[in-house]
């Protein structure tokens, strides 16, 4: 953790095992549950992420990892629980007033503008940063050139994080595919969130390609983003996660820092498995 | 900057047009192709950019029309009750403006519905608005003098520098009034579409979960593409009413909805020209082809047309043109020896 001194926000502590007590929290779960017809897809699932922290959260496939996060930003409603992001109740608003908040999240599947070009799609993600409205459109307000221009200064600097510079004429569709996934993080990050939420951003990315999202997901929380994580790639949940959820069958089975996760026999038999000690026996 | 020179020359061109053709058959033709360029213009907003298919966009057409006759000849209907709305004749260029703005008010009414129903659901919503509207222009004989037709509807007035309030009575100066509006739609639309505004309207058309995802409120702009389009093409309509100055319930027939979108697809739709390309080629060609074809004939290859464009251009001319135009460009730029060529950085 050699960016610390980077950090704006919130010092990330130098043992990222041990978190303060007390940090404040950021997005608080309490007892969320799920019904869709007699299948239970959450139940009683509380989980709550700290400030500035990267936040993990793990399971089988069908846990109810994306339910929650679909539910975390408005695109499904929940049967019961609450849902709480600095004090303010999600449950029942739209997404948009939960990106307005400062949650955004990417998505499982590549999700870009594909035929828009790369410089486009970050444009179009700074919505909330813009006010231009349809008067300022049609007549090209002084105040709405210089927004247009004060938010096009910025979309290089996005680019260039992500490691996207140089591709912002290109058509978005035409990028190759760990370069959607890259270019799905820079429309997120330029809705400039507070809460970041990814959603297996590595996915079938080549372990070259997965260093660097690990990479980046820890300057983009050492620049006080909190960041509520769900991958299903453990080396790269276990190297940059403070702290980690495991979901199993919509119930939170165990909580705690990545090590404790790692050798809790319940996450073991439930989701981690016991590869090691099988191919150790064969 | 050449950009800039190319469509100033392009719409002197335009502008300059009745000097240099004064045929006032080929006139009248412009005007009423220009009228359903105009009109394609507003439904390419919805339906090239917004990526909303509204098959009863010429009700919006409609409304622009009958409000703008209704207003400028005056009417009186039978409110029920003993009570009558008298309405006296109102001038022209304020009728025209009424017009559009009712088109707006029934855009935004029908914006709303269509953040309930989406895809199919509003195609289907839009064709019936359309045959309600049609219906009620039909049936509601009191205002609307029914299959009688409003007949008599006054010429367009303008004031003119010099000239004082003048009746808009030759086909050229229809034609010139016609264009004024067309090019206003055109900058209108093209300023929306290159704006944080269009953006939106397009990140709906592209990824409406992404768009959500990133603070855009999709009813907001929704409405808001329904409400511009719709007042564009009731101005479409409101220079359709003055011009003709006849308007029956046909105007609200489905088949001019058909040739919008024809227009729009064919040129290009998302494409700022595109509609007038389309616009021009489909507005002018049965009429051009008539001297060399029967009207049976005509049709067969106005639709011939439609197929093989649809067929090999799918995204539609404009852009294919563009394709092909940045291709030569290549190709010249290729033959220009090396030390010549001009630098791109």
């Amino acid at each position: 953790m050699t960016n610390a001194a980077t950090t704006v926000f919130e010092p990330a502590s130098m043992d990222s095992a041990a978190l303060p007590d007390g940090a404040p929290t950021a997005l608080e779960i309490t007892d969320l549950a799920v019904h869709i017809g007699g299948l239970v897809i959450l139940e009683r699932m509380s989980l709550s992420v700290p400030k500035g922290k990267i936040v993990s959260l793990i399971g089988p496939n069908g846990a109810g990892k994306t339910t929650a996060f679909n539910i975390i930003t408005g695109y499904m409603t929940p049967s019961a629980g609450s849902v709480r992001f600095e004090g303010h109740d999600l449950l029942g608003m739209t997404p948009d007033d939960i990106a307005a908040l400062g949650l955004v999240r990417t998505f499982q599947r590549t999700s870009i503008f594909a035929g828009c070009s790369v410089a486009d799609n970050v444009l179009t993600a700074m919505h909330l940063r813009g006010r231009c409205g349809l008067f300022g459109a049609i007549f090209r307000t002084p105040s709405s050139l210089r927004e247009e221009a004060r938010l096009r200064a910025e979309v290089d600097d996005v680019l260039h994080f992500v490691g996207l510079q140089g591709r912002a004429g290109e058509n978005a569709g035409s990028l190759a595919y760990g370069e959607q996934r890259l270019l799905g993080l820079a429309i997120a990050l330029a809705a400039r969130p507070k809460l970041l939420l990814l959603d297996e951003p590595a996915a079938g990315l080549n372990p070259s390609e997965t260093e660097r999202f690990k990479e980046l997901v820890r300057l983009i929380r050492d620049d006080g983003v909190t960041v509520l994580l769900v991958e299903h790639n453990m080396h790269m949940v276990m190297s940059v996660s403070d702290k980690v959820f495991v979901l199993n069958q919509g119930r939170i089975i165990a909580s705690g820092p990545p090590a404790a996760i790692q050798s809790n026999p319940e996450v073991i038999k439930a989701y981690l498995g016991t590869g090691l000690k099988k191919r150790a026996k064969a | 900057m050449t950009r800039l020179i190319l469509s100033l020359l392009v719409v002197l061109a335009f502008v300059t047009l009745p000097f240099w053709m004064s045929d006032p058959y080929i006139l009248g033709l412009l005007i009423l192709a220009g009228i359903f360029i105009i009109a394609a213009i507003s439904l390419n907003l919805l339906l090239g950019y917004t990526g909303q298919l509204s098959l009863g966009h010429v009700a919006f057409f409609g409304i622009g029309a009958y409000t703008s006759a209704l207003l400028s000849r005056g009417f009186d209907v039978d409110l029920g009750l003993g009570l009558t709305l008298d309405v006296a004749p109102k001038p022209v260029w304020l009728s025209f403006l009424a017009g559009i703005l009712m088109a707006a008010l029934f855009g935004w009414f029908v914006g709303r519905l269509a953040f309930r129903v989406r895809g199919a659901y509003f195609v289907i919503l839009t064709v019936s608005f359309a045959q309600v509207m049609r219906l009620i222009a039909l049936n509601w004989v009191d205002l609307t003098e029914g299959p009688m037709a409003i007949n008599n509807i006054p010429s367009f007035t303008l004031w003119l520098p010099g000239l004082g309030v003048t009746t808009l009575t030759t086909k050229a100066q229809n034609y010139w009034l016609v264009l004024a509006v067309a090019v206003i739609a055109f900058v209108l639309v093209a300023h929306i579409v290159r704006s944080r505004v269009g953006r939106a309207l397009i990140a709906l058309r592209e990824n409406e979960g992404l768009a959500r995802s990133v603070g855009i409120q999709v009813t907001h702009y929704l409405v808001l593409s329904t409400v511009v389009a719709a007042g564009i093409a009731g101005a479409s309509g409101g220079l359709y009413t003055h011009y003709v100055r006849i308007v029956d319930p046909d105007v609200f027939m489905f088949i001019y909805t058909v040739t919008m979108i024809i227009m729009v697809v064919t040129g290009g739709k998302g494409t700022l020209t595109g509609p007038i390309v389309g616009g021009l080629l489909f507005g002018l060609m049965p009429e051009l082809l008539r001297d060399y074809a029967g009207p049976e004939v005509q049709w067969i290859i106005y639709g011939a047309a439609i197929v093989l464009i649809v067929f090999f251009l799918p995204n539609g001319i404009v852009p294919a043109a563009a394709r092909i135009w940045q291709r030569l460009a290549a190709l010249g730029l290729r033959l220009v020896p090396e030390h010549l060529r001009p630098r791109l950085s």
